[in-house]
């Protein structure tokens, strides 16, 4: 309060010799206005957009043995992905699909740029549906533009009402379904209409609501320019021979307006007409014949307009198009390259890992509780007792049978029961008391294992490994 | 929290959020004179130059969002030295809300038992397992997760009750609790007495004695040990003398450990689980405890 003040006092005794202006820094970013462009990569951009929004969408409505196939249950903390359920114990396994992504996603880059950004980022996919939505009420770019310098008249309170309107909706529907993935989304829609949702599935279905309209209808190229990571530091992953859109200088310069079929070499002028459509369809609002610029996101709206005029203008395409930095220099492109082959191996290695790791893992999970108060009991006989709870997690979606078994020592006898059964996705406490003869331990403590099958036809085995604790062999 | 501390901390709090927007409002314009004259700022790395292009102005906002938030959460919760806030949170108000919730679920499971009478609920699996949840939290320590005692802690899955085993003396030795009490005899008994009465107790239980040890230690027992452990040595449950017949031992079963008891004495306490437990759950572990010795 009291600094600001200075501020001016500074400023106006310098008034007198200085003539000032103050310059805000910060500024509105100016608003972009992405042309539609058609072409080959626009295409694959539609193709990406509805096969990812489409498996978003439709996803969590699949069914598998009559519940949701993909239901990610917080509060039961168990996701069940078709016939597969996973707990809090397999987290390891959605910690290596995680790793196995960025891996993947450094591959990619590595080799084919920022490919990601340009076909399958979230960000990127509902950004281009927005877009369509927003042609669809407001027209194209230039009748965008003069709507927008337009003042606010019938018309154009109808058009933004409009577009805004149906953004929501949109908006809401993705946010309906991100919460479907977690709360089954029948009884969601059901919950929705009935107006009878808990607090909390209403304020999720807001935020993320809020956030697609916000992002992808607001914020767009500002979450790519000063939000995302990825933008930041993918450059780490590029070298000479990564794929990058790059504007062909040596033969687009120097660029100048043309007649079509007038001889503009003569005239001193290269191939780039200097239509500015490079710029008018870029959804970032950067120039691509700056050079390469980390706003870039690799969308190729860029490639597909320019090589639309060079069609109508009769010259060879690709004035823009995907290369390498060694291609531009006239050398050969290396795909593959000690980094592209190390990311392969790790990438291959690690879904190798994951899948052998999914395929031998029980649905099975044994805690085991030594009793802390005694260390051991000694019976009249001369055996040492330890009690134990076993905490018996059936993580399968059935009910299953189950022999207990303690293997480890020479004999052990179990005083409890040894077969029970669980129900799915119920946990039982099995309290239980292990009698070993004294010559059978090696001293105070000693490593046991209870060995727990499954009574079905793969009989499969879960080993939890305990202590048993005895006395000292040399004080008896 | 004196006043002094009280104005100190609402002083600092407000200098801090007055001097952050101070701050914000002081740099977010600069002189034209001081503006560098190039487009980039002069950072150089990598041959990569960092343009002087101005933040967007949503990134200004978010700080003065930040200012905002902090105000409202002091105004809403205690912050402001002593100053509680409006909301009247605190930690013990948070987990005294948490228990009520918790007890709100859970108190309705225990309590449709509560008027099931215990010999039936003792056969309802989902009852002994809350049961069994509640034995292995609370009981665990003396009696074992599996309940089959310790020394000095008795075995609950026999036959063999120190204070009866029926569902309502079991149940009165959980909400209750029972203190039983072996006197010493080292000072009335002498060193002899007491191993012929060991030999005697020892062959109560089927052991291998000496017998005219045993048939002396018979005389001293039937002046002396009969008052609470019977004439035929079986123990009576409403002192909590246990039965010397059953060669169930709740200390120890060798002969010094029977020296032991009878020259030392012994004492015993189940502690009242009534108040810690409430009626409904100790209802529940009475079952469970019932449960396992009447399949």
């Amino acid at each position: 309060m009291f600094l600001a003040p200075l501020y001016r006092v500074n400023a106006m005794s310098e008034k007198q010799s200085d003539t000032y202006v103050i310059r805000d820094l910060y500024a509105k970013p100016d608003k972009i206005y992405p042309r539609q462009v058609h072409g080959i990569f626009a295409r694959l951009r539609i193709l990406t957009v509805f096969l990812l929004l489409g498996f978003y969408y439709l996803a969590p409505w699949a069914t598998w043995d009559g519940r949701q196939a993909i239901l990610l249950d917080l509060p039961a903390r168990q996701f069940h992905l078709f016939g597969i359920t996973f707990w809090p114990q397999d987290f390891v396994y959605l910690t290596l699909l995680l790793v196995i992504c960025a891996v993947g996603l450094f591959l990619f880059t590595a080799v084919a740029g920022r490919i990601w950004c340009g076909y399958a980022c979230p960000q990127t996919v509902w950004t281009q549906t927005f877009m369509w939505i927003e042609e669809f009420v407001e027209g194209n770019r230039n009748k965008r533009m003069k709507l927008d310098k337009k003042p606010w008249g019938p018309e154009k309170v109808f058009k933004k009402t409009a577009k805004h309107t149906l953004w929501v909706i949109f908006a809401l529907f993705t946010g309906y379904t991100f919460v479907g993935y977690f709360s089954p989304i029948r009884e969601l829609w059901d919950g929705i209409l009935t107006l009878s949702l808990g607090p909390w599935e209403w304020f999720w279905i807001g935020l993320y609501s809020l956030a697609t309209y916000g992002n992808a209808g607001r914020l767009r190229e500002q979450v790519c320019l000063h939000m995302c990571p990825y933008a930041r530091f993918q450059s780490a992953m590029f070298d000479n021979d990564t794929l990058i859109i790059s504007y062909d200088e040596k033969r687009g310069e120097s660029r100048g307006r043309r007649k079509k079929n007038s001889d503009y070499k003569t005239k001193g002028l290269g191939d780039c007409i200097d239509c500015n459509q490079c710029v008018h369809v870029c959804p970032t609002g950067i120039d691509i014949r700056d050079g390469l610029q980390y706003e870039c996101i690799a969308c190729a709206a860029c490639i597909d307009v320019c090589d639309n005029v060079m069609d109508q203008m009769g010259y060879p395409k690709g004035l823009i198009k995907y290369t390498t930095e060694h291609a531009e220099k006239g050398k050969q492109t290396q795909v593959f390259r000690p980094r592209t082959f190390l990311y392969i191996a790790l990438f291959a290695g690690l879904i190798a890992t994951f899948l052998f790791l999914i395929a031998t893992r029980t649905p099975l999970n044994v805690n085991v509780i030594r009793d802390r108060s005694t260390l051991f009991t000694e019976t009249f006989d001369g055996s040492i007792e330890n009690t134990y709870q076993l905490k018996i997690l059936n993580m399968s979606q059935v009910t299953n049978q189950y022999r207990l078994e303690v293997e480890g020592v020479g004999e052990s006898q179990i005083k409890g029961e040894t077969e029970f059964t669980i129900a799915a996705g119920e946990v039982l406490t099995v309290p239980l008391r292990v009698k070993i003869a004294q010559n059978f331990l090696n001293g105070r403590s000693n490593d046991i294992y209870f060995k727990i099958t499954t009574k079905n036809d793969s009989q499969e085995t879960h080993i939890a490994k305990a202590k048993f604790l005895g006395p000292d062999k040399a004080r008896r | 929290m004196n006043e002094f501390w009280n104005w100190w901390v609402i002083v600092i709090v407000a200098i801090n959020i007055l001097g952050c927007w101070a701050l914000l409002y002081w740099t977010r314009k600069i002189k034209e004179s001081e503006v560098a004259d190039s487009e980039t700022t002069g950072h150089v790395y990598d041959g990569i130059e960092e343009y002087n292009n101005p933040l967007p102005r949503w990134w200004l906002n978010m700080f003065y969002i930040t200012l905002v938030f902090g105000v409202v959460y002091l105004i809403l919760y205690p912050g402001l030295g002593k100053f509680q806030g409006v909301l009247n949170w605190s930690q013990e108000s948070q987990l005294e809300e948490e228990v009520a919730a918790a007890k709100a679920t859970y108190q309705p499971l225990f309590d449709k038992y509560m008027n099931v009478p215990i010999e039936e609920l003792a056969k309802v699996k989902q009852a002994t397992e809350m049961g069994k949840r509640i034995f292995v939290n609370t009981c665990f320590g003396c009696h074992g997760s599996d309940a089959r005692g310790n020394p000095g802690y008795p075995n609950l899955t026999d036959k063999d009750w120190l204070w009866g085993g029926s569902p309502d003396q079991i149940k009165h030795s959980i909400v209750s609790g029972r203190v039983g009490a072996m006197p010493p005899f080292g000072e009335s008994l002498t060193a002899d007495q007491i191993d012929e009465l060991v030999q005697y107790v020892g062959k109560l239980s089927g052991h291998q004695v000496d017998e005219t040890k045993a048939a002396a230690g018979k005389s001293t027992f039937d002046t002396q040990c009969f008052v609470c452990h019977g004439n035929d040595g079986k123990g009576n449950i409403a002192l909590g003398a246990p039965n010397l017949t059953d060669n169930i031992w709740l200390y120890s079963g060798s002969s010094s450990g029977i020296a032991k008891t009878i020259r030392e004495g012994r004492n015993g306490e189940m502690p009242a689980h009534g108040e810690i437990l409430g009626e409904a759950r100790s209802h529940l572990v009475s079952a469970y405890v019932y449960s396992l010795s009447n399949k």
